[in-house]
């Protein structure tokens, strides 16, 4: 039976005031929070757009950085030869990785005993966590020392990198595949390699997509795996896998710690590119992600 | 499906053909063998590591811990003793102030935000994860320092200065104050994506039932949502840690990569991944090449606990909330 | 955010226990009620003309009636006719919901519930809800029912309130050695009666259930019904339920609703006739009403 006056506490009475003040607080607070990073962003990018915008020309795109000593007129200089060679690191370390990366899937998925997969599928969860420098490290005791840097090497690195997001993006889109679709497959007779490389992966070719275009987004930028395995940093290209080789984030990693503001304005210009090439690609994969997921799901 | 058809396709069909599928045992080795990599890298990079570290290891054994020199006595003498100290002093900083920016952050995007702006802000939040280490280095040496030592610094080493962390002025931008809020603004979108999930996966009776009892927005997060999530924010905030702890670049492009342990945030010092990363351009002699490997030891035993330690509680939850 | 799932499709199949009686109430049941004139009839709510829309779709459409003071109002009618968005007006509820927003007025105890000086929070502490599926919250049994008066400030004395919601809900004697243990422990019923409970600890003063019993088994439902005899002596409740026989049993008055079909041709749920329960199950004035009760609906 209650005690009070049943409708004393309908009005926003003195009573409720301290507890509606906590939550507007909290509320503000929250909203505050969120605007801050959101501000980080935009500052960041703006940083990056207003200061690399001197730096972009067509000279930036079509040049190879070039060494000035600080005599006599700045002969013109761009980062092609990084732009190139990020591609081709890149480009290595998406061969080595994605057949790996996708085989494992397949494996994981739809072949392996269930506590194998467990254990295995831990291995890979703690494989992705490890840091970039320490891959990079072990890279640099296990091929190069002794032996020199090469852009392979660095590519190798970055595979190890990009497998675990691969895989994991790949098992996703596997998972989602209907499993009337392999029995289907399996009672005309099919075998079951035949089931999963001709009816089961091409339905998850939009998840794959997606999961090699996120890990190499995120390869893109990375920078420790390259500081013991293609570091170059002089005026000389080189195109060779079997040498190092110049890259983005190294341009940008060596020119910031410079004190020629020319070449921060560079840095700045190659920060704006390697900033375009990932979000690029974040919006493909995007893009494949919410295609194939759409495709899949509305096939059941 | 008819018991026929049940027998036809089910598993035991597959035993009961009898023929041998070369097929199925090739597909079967070659992903067996992908999905094997996993394990073998991560022995491998443990193996790798610890050994070609044992020259320093030996040398040093554990007293290396505790020692504060590197380079010293002509090229003698290594020690990760102010390394670690970094290490833990940015790592910590960065979580204590990312925890209650991130999980804001997660309350706004899931409970408190009108539908409209979720879908506003959060690919925002989620682009903050896409900048690249040496970018936000880039921009913590360039604009970040500067702030720091004309504006930031001054203004909080004026007010607080008497507190211990804050007791000189930064003259120079790149410092560990510095370091810190690089690894704030790195951590804050892991940790912040992975409680959103968590808060919208809170079931909405529970929500309602305290909503029911009369309960404004923020008491139902404080009374139901969080306690439910709580296992998932600890996982979260131990991910972020171990993001924080590896980040290599960003922090060696803003510490001031000094060998020194100060009380004051607003001084230089290094942490384990940024002085690997500085040693880039080349270790003189095999001592300092094995001693920089056992620093990577170091880092990678901090980062295995904590990655195993978030994987665990992952697991356990997911198992747990199956009801 | 809650989804609410409403469902336009009439759902006509009522369940077969019903189908092929002729009057799908047993007499006996309602030989017990007393005739309406003698109950004493004290106004806590007064709908007026209250339509209820979810986007542009009107969930429920002109409903007006009152309900009583330490009565059992019963809800009832098919799937879909907007049962649960009714009562969810009631404590403001639905007001979680985006794009939800009504006409009409809900007058309680003569003040309007959808004014702009009325705050939902104080409302829902008046009018408490105990939902369909038992949701005690992740934490022991005694913290379950002391969140209620620790949000409200009454930390005086806790032990003493959880006790006595326990005792109201008939709970006390089945968890008074455990009542740390962590609710999710009990079993359906159980959880039922410390929602219920839960409900009691802040001292309402209106009582809704949406469809309390229909996640229970028969045993724990019997209970359920026990509990809101008991509790109608000093709350007033309302109760939605699908269940006709149970309706019956524990309302005094009854409030059938169902589905019509608008100018348009959208379907939206209307109050067909309210009156005390004995009437709408013997002689109900509407003929809808009796295909419904006499099982001959769908």
């Amino acid at each position: 039976m209650s005690t009070n006056a049943p409708t004393a506490d309908l009005f926003r009475s003195e009573r409720m005031r301290r507890r509606r003040i906590v939550n507007r607080l909290v509320e503000g607070a929250a909203t505050v929070a969120a605007l801050l990073a959101v501000a980080v962003l935009v500052i960041v990018v703006s940083s990056v757009v207003r200061s690399g915008w001197g730096a972009i020309n067509v000279d930036f795109f079509t040049k190879t950085p070039a060494i000035y000593t600080g005599f006599g007129p700045r002969p013109a200089s761009g980062i092609s030869s990084a732009i190139i060679g990020t591609l081709i690191i890149i480009g290595i370390a998406l061969v080595m990785a994605l057949p790996v990366g996708v085989m494992t899937a397949i494996y994981l998925n739809e072949l392996a005993p269930r506590r194998l997969a467990g254990v295995l599928t831990l291995a890979f969860d703690v494989l992705n966590g490890i840091p970039a420098i320490v891959l990079g490290i072990f890279v640099f005791v296990f091929v190069v020392v002794g032996h020199g840097q090469a852009a392979w090497k660095a590519s190798f690195a970055l595979a190890i990198l990009m497998v675990p997001m691969i895989a994991r993006s790949t098992q996703e889109v596997l998972a989602l595949v209907p499993a009337s679709m392999r029995e289907a497959s399996l009672a005309l007779g099919a075998a079951k390699w035949r089931t999963t490389l001709s009816v089961v992966l091409p339905q998850a070719v939009g998840g794959i997509v997606t999961g090699a275009t996120l890990a190499t987004a995120r390869a893109a930028g990375e920078t420790a795996p390259l500081l013991f395995t293609s570091a170059l940093y002089s005026d000389s290209v080189s195109y060779d896998p079997r040498q190092p080789i110049a890259s983005i984030p190294m341009f940008i990693f060596t020119s910031a710690e410079q004190a020629d503001p020319v070449l921060h304005e560079q840095a700045w210009g190659a920060a704006a590119v390697l900033i375009g090439i990932i979000l690029i690609a974040s919006l493909i994969a995007r893009w494949f992600a919410d295609r194939s997921v759409r495709r899949l799901k509305g096939e059941r | 499906m008819s018991v026929a058809q049940e027998r036809a396709t089910g598993p035991a069909a597959l035993q009961r053909r009898g023929r041998f599928r070369p097929g199925d045992a090739v597909l079967y080795v070659v992903t067996c063998a992908s999905a094997l990599t996993g394990v073998v890298l991560l022995g491998l990079i443990i193996h790798e590591v610890l050994s070609q570290a044992w020259p320093a290891i030996e040398k040093f054994g554990l007293g290396f811990l505790t020692t504060q020199a590197w380079g010293d006595n002509g090229n003698t003498l290594f020690g990760a003793r102010s390394f670690i100290f970094g290490t833990v002093v940015t790592s910590l900083g960065a979580l204590l102030l990312a925890t209650p920016i991130s999980l804001a952050i997660a309350l706004f995007l899931s409970e408190l935000a009108p539908r409209w702006l979720r879908s506003v802000v959060a690919p925002l939040v989620e682009l903050l994860a896409a900048i690249p280490s040496v970018v936000l280095g880039l921009w913590g040496i360039l604009v970040l320092g500067p702030f720091i030592t004309g504006t930031l610094g001054p203004a909080i080493h004026g007010s607080l200065g008497w507190v211990p962390i804050f007791s000189t002025e930064p003259t120079v931008g790149s410092n560990m104050f510095a370091a810190i809020l690089i690894l704030t603004i790195m951590i804050i979108p892991i940790v912040s994506s992975i409680c959103r999930e968590l808060f919208v996966g809170v079931p909405a009776e529970l929500k309602d039932g305290a909503l029911a009892l009369g309960s404004t927005r923020w008491e139902v997060i404080r009374g139901v949502v969080f306690p439910y999530a709580r296992a998932g924010i600890a996982a979260a905030l131990i991910l972020g840690l171990g993001r924080a702890l590896g980040e290599a670049i960003a922090v060696t492009q803003v510490i001031g990569n000094r060998v020194a342990i100060n009380t004051s945030l607003f001084d230089p010092g290094d942490t384990l991944a940024s002085r690997i990363a500085g040693q880039y351009q080349g270790a003189d002699t095999a001592l300092q090449v094995a001693s920089l490997v056992y620093l990577a030891v170091i880092l990678l035993v901090f980062s295995l606990i904590a990655n195993l330690a978030a994987q665990l509680i992952v697991r356990r939850v997911a198992g747990r909330h199956q009801v | 955010m809650t989804e609410v799932n409403y469902p336009v499709d009439i759902d006509v199949k009522e369940p077969a226990e019903r189908a092929g009686l002729p009057s799908a109430i047993d007499p006996s049941l309602l030989a017990a009620k007393p005739p309406a004139e003698t109950l004493a009839r004290d106004r806590v709510f007064s709908i007026e003309n209250l339509t209820a829309f979810y986007g542009n779709a009107p969930a429920i459409r002109d409903v007006s009636f009152e309900i009583y003071q330490r009565m059992v109002t019963a809800i009832i009618g098919p799937s879909g006719c907007g049962k649960s968005t009714f009562i969810r007006c009631l404590n403001r509820m639905n007001d979680v919901i985006p794009n939800f927003k009504t006409e009409g007025r809900i007058l309680y105890h003569d003040i309007d519930l959808q004014a702009r000086n009325i705050d939902p929070v104080g409302v829902r502490r008046r009018i408490g809800m105990v939902f369909q599926r038992p949701n005690p919250f992740p934490k022991s049994i005694y913290e379950n029912i002391a969140y209620g008066p620790r949000i409200l400030g009454l930390k005086d004395d806790l032990d003493s309130r959880v006790e006595k919601a326990l005792r109201r809900a008939a709970l006390w004697d089945e968890v008074k050695d455990r009542l740390k243990r962590s609710a999710w422990s009990l079993s359906g019923g159980q959880q039922q009666r410390l929602c219920i409970a839960r409900c009691l600890a802040i001292e309402p003063d209106v009582i809704l259930m949406d469809e309390p019993a229909s996640a229970l088994d028969p045993i724990a439902t019997t209970r359920i019904e026990d509990l809101m005899h008991e509790l109608k002596r000093d709350y007033t409740i309302v109760v939605v339920t699908h269940n006709m026989q149970q309706a019956a049993r524990v309302a005094d008055m009854t409030a059938f609703f169902s589905i019509s079909r608008g100018a348009e041709g959208e379907r939206s749920g209307v109050l067909v006739e309210y009156d005390d329960t004995k009437t709408i199950f013997t002689q109900p004035k509407d003929s809808r009403t009796e295909d419904y009760v006499t099982g001959r609906f769908g």
